[in-house]
């Protein structure tokens, strides 16, 4: 029994003289007849109103929330509209307004690539909220998920509803969260904790940090609805350091929710307490592991510590303790608003509801994009990415950061979820996508990120501590020139010791960027070690540095940027380097439009 | 501060609501600056200042002016969405101090979209 029913569209209608005079009072009935007869009365709201101006045009139907403006409505377009624009959500194109040309040529946001493929349930209040003001959150349906849970479900039911969402942790283990509330819950060792994972350490990935930027409250909301589940009254939010706008907006989003009262004790005046509190972080990677996360919580030095017992039975201080990512919080409330089984409508048979990326690297629209589990790569990198810049192509695209892998061109029809990405080498991670073009050594990369593992490896195991430096030394070798036949059977066979015998996450994958540009770019590690050259032009100690005469453009470009003078080069000539000038910058070969530099 | 009960959240969800569809004759505009740590690195502050500065310059009163966090489309901002009363949203890219005050002018008191710098129009799908 609802007190009022919920609008999901306006249609405002002109009843001022003019209008009625051309007809506006017999739209409006065709209009309610026809809403009357899809049964959508209690969704779409008619309001009549003074005059809008127009008289010319009319009768005039303004329709909200997108302001679209049709004109010169007749009764017999009323089936059309509702069929199409309530319906389908298009636009009834014959109805615009025409004349006001500017209207026309800026697109839609629908038919623009970035925007339109995305579907928006984590991301569903960006650009739309101010982060600081928790009305607006609760204006979109903010904490009505919480209302819902505490009036209506009990917690087995929340959890039931989880379970049926088919929800997977989102940041990048995959475990069912459904599963993970199911077994905490089942403890009776008070208190209980949930944790939110805020730490988002993988290089290049921020979808995290925008969330908690931007919609602070979905986070809090996610927390209090876990509590409620499994019976934990006290929730902490671990932030990293490097976030300090997340920690303010998050901080002032507690300061607020505790005013309402949706935060602290007898919440909705329904007898649950819960209150959260953050702790920032310090600058270490591994203390995005959950175990190591807790013990820095308690002060104590992040490292992991071995399981069982799991953190569901004895996590935080001892206690049964629930983890989740901030993306995987911030599902909740629209999936206990719409229901488990809405939310299994989308994506894929194991993987259910959206992702969102961090799309970065050499590719057009770097940003944040939320889509259905199942899209392509290709679909992420050209449609919603707009391609790669500067007329490049497409040569891998890393996903997973530091634990993650490369998909290269021939695998880029892949469909994103978590088995098929596993299958190809790689894994979906908490969702930094970096998109390389040519001009990107898979060797380099791969040093890159073996470089940032061994600097954030606690150091308690052996392999993880020691496997990584020897790994990332003789990456140093190779991509220095010294490289010798065997290195790369060498490297593979060290890498799967450090997989597989290393305690935590951070060691059990750090050798999967090695391994996974080994077993799709073995040819470029060949020319590291047996030609001494980098094909992709990176390593400054493999490349030559000489010109390529039939290539040279004579354009005079690489004279011109050349920091160091190194370059001689005159009109209709082409060009050469002096190689006692030259620094090995390679501003050159940035440079050079048609790749007439080796 | 009371404590609010799940009526409650109905009434301010409607409260705002209104607010935000911009036919209670309250507000003629709104213009959203997008200040997520990538606009602002971008520079969105000065757009914010250079919007607040032209509304208080020419007294208006029926301009609403707020922030959001990250739009989505980092590699573009600074990002704006400007929205007037009887039209779609049109969010504009790439801005900077003088396209900002153009917009301003055009857009936001002239009622015309500057279509060289905008991006699209409209809103983007939810999944619900």
């Amino acid at each position: 029994m609802s007190a009022s029913p919920y609008y999901r569209m306006v249609f405002m209608m002109c009843a001022g003289t003019g209008c009625i005079a051309s007809g506006s009072l017999d739209v409006r009935d065709a209009l309610q007849r026809e809403l009357t007869k899809r049964n959508l009365q209690d969704e779409v709201q008619i309001i009549m109103t003074g005059c809008n101006g127009f008289c010319a045009m009319g009768p005039l139907v303004v329709v909200y929330p997108e302001g679209i403006f049709y004109n010169q409505v007749k009764p017999e377009h009323a089936p059309l509209i509702v069929e199409e624009h309530v319906l389908k959500g298009r636009i009834v194109e014959k109805l615009l307004f025409k004349e006001e040309a500017a209207k026309d040529r800026v697109p839609l946001m629908k038919d623009i690539g970035f925007f339109g493929l995305q579907r928006l349930i984590v991301l569903r209040n960006r650009g739309l909220i101010d982060a600081e003001n928790i009305d607006d959150y609760i204006a979109r349906d903010g904490y009505a998920a919480l209302g819902k849970a505490l009036e209506e479900m009990t917690p087995e039911e929340v959890i039931d509803e989880v379970k049926k969402s088919g929800l997977r942790g989102r940041g990048g283990g995959g475990f069912p969260t459904g599963l993970k509330w199911e077994e905490c819950r089942r403890y009776s060792n008070f208190p209980k904790y949930t944790i939110c994972n805020g730490d988002e350490g993988d290089p290049g990935a921020f979808m995290d940090r925008s969330v908690m930027e931007g919609d602070p409250h979905s986070v809090l909301e996610g927390m209090a609805i876990s509590g409620y589940a499994i019976g934990a009254e006290q929730g902490y939010i671990y932030v990293r350091a490097e976030y300090p706008l997340a920690i303010q907006r998050l901080q002032k989003a507690i300061v607020d929710a505790r005013e309402y009262g949706l935060l602290g004790k007898d919440i909705l005046g329904k007898g649950f307490n819960f209150d959260i509190a953050i702790a920032p972080g310090a600058g270490a990677f591994v203390c995005g592991e959950s175990t190591a996360l807790m013990y820095s919580i308690e002060g104590k030095r992040g490292m992991p510590r071995i399981k069982p017992p799991r953190s569901a039975e004895a996590g935080l201080w001892n206690q049964p303790t629930n983890l989740n990512n901030v993306e995987t919080f911030a599902n909740l409330n629209p999936l206990i608003l719409n229901g488990g089984e809405w939310f299994a409508s989308i994506g894929t048979e194991g993987s259910k509801g959206t992702k969102v990326f961090a799309l970065t690297g050499a590719v057009n629209n770097v940003g944040l994009v939320e889509v259905p589990m199942g899209t392509s790569l290709r679909s992420l990198v050209f449609d919603i990415g707009g391609g790669i810049p500067k007329k490049r192509k497409f040569k891998a695209a890393q996903m997973g950061g530091p634990s993650g892998g490369c998909i290269p061109t021939d695998l880029v029809d892949v469909e994103i979820d978590y088995e098929s990405l596993l299958g190809a080498g790689a894994m979906m991670g908490s969702g930094g996508v970096v998109v390389m073009d040519e001009m990107t050594c898979m060797v380099d990369t791969a040093r890159f990120f073996t470089n940032f593992s061994v600097d954030e490896s606690c150091g308690k195991c052996t392999p993880c501590r020691e496997g990584l430096k020897v790994m990332f030394d003789k990456l140093t070798d190779i991509v220095e020139g010294r490289g010798e036949e065997g290195d790369v059977e060498f490297l593979v066979e060290l890498g799967h010791h450090i997989n597989g015998t290393s305690h935590c996450g951070l060691g059990k994958s750090a050798a999967n960027p090695v391994l996974s540009t080994i077993r799709y770019f073995r040819d470029e590690y060949d020319a590291h070690i047996r030609d001494k050259h980098c094909p992709a032009l990176v390593c400054p100690d493999l490349i030559d540095f000489v010109v390529i005469d039939e290539k040279c453009k004579m354009c005079g470009l690489c004279y011109r940027n050349c920091p160091s003078s190194a370059i001689i080069w005159e009109k209709k000539k082409v060009a050469r380097i002096d190689l006692e000038k030259c620094t090995k910058c390679r501003t050159c070969i940035s440079n050079c439009r048609f790749g007439a530099i080796r | 501060m009371p404590k609010i009960s799940i009526q409650d959240l109905k009434k301010i969800k409607e409260r705002e609501k209104a607010k935000m569809v911009l036919r209670e004759g309250q507000f003629r505009a709104r213009i959203t600056v997008h200040m997520g740590t990538c606009g602002i690195a971008a520079g969105a502050r000065e757009i914010m200042s250079v919007f607040r500065d032209e509304i208080a310059r020419r007294d208006i009163l029926d301009v609403m002016l707020t922030n959001s966090g990250c739009a989505g489309l980092c590699a573009k901002e600074p990002m704006i969405t400007v929205e007037l009363a009887d039209q779609s949203p049109v969010k504009y890219v790439k801005l900077d101090k003088d396209k900002a005050l153009r917009i301003f002018d055009e857009h936001v008191v002239g009622g015309t979209p500057v279509e060289d710098y905008a991006l699209a129009r409209g809103s983007e799908t939810m999944a619900t």
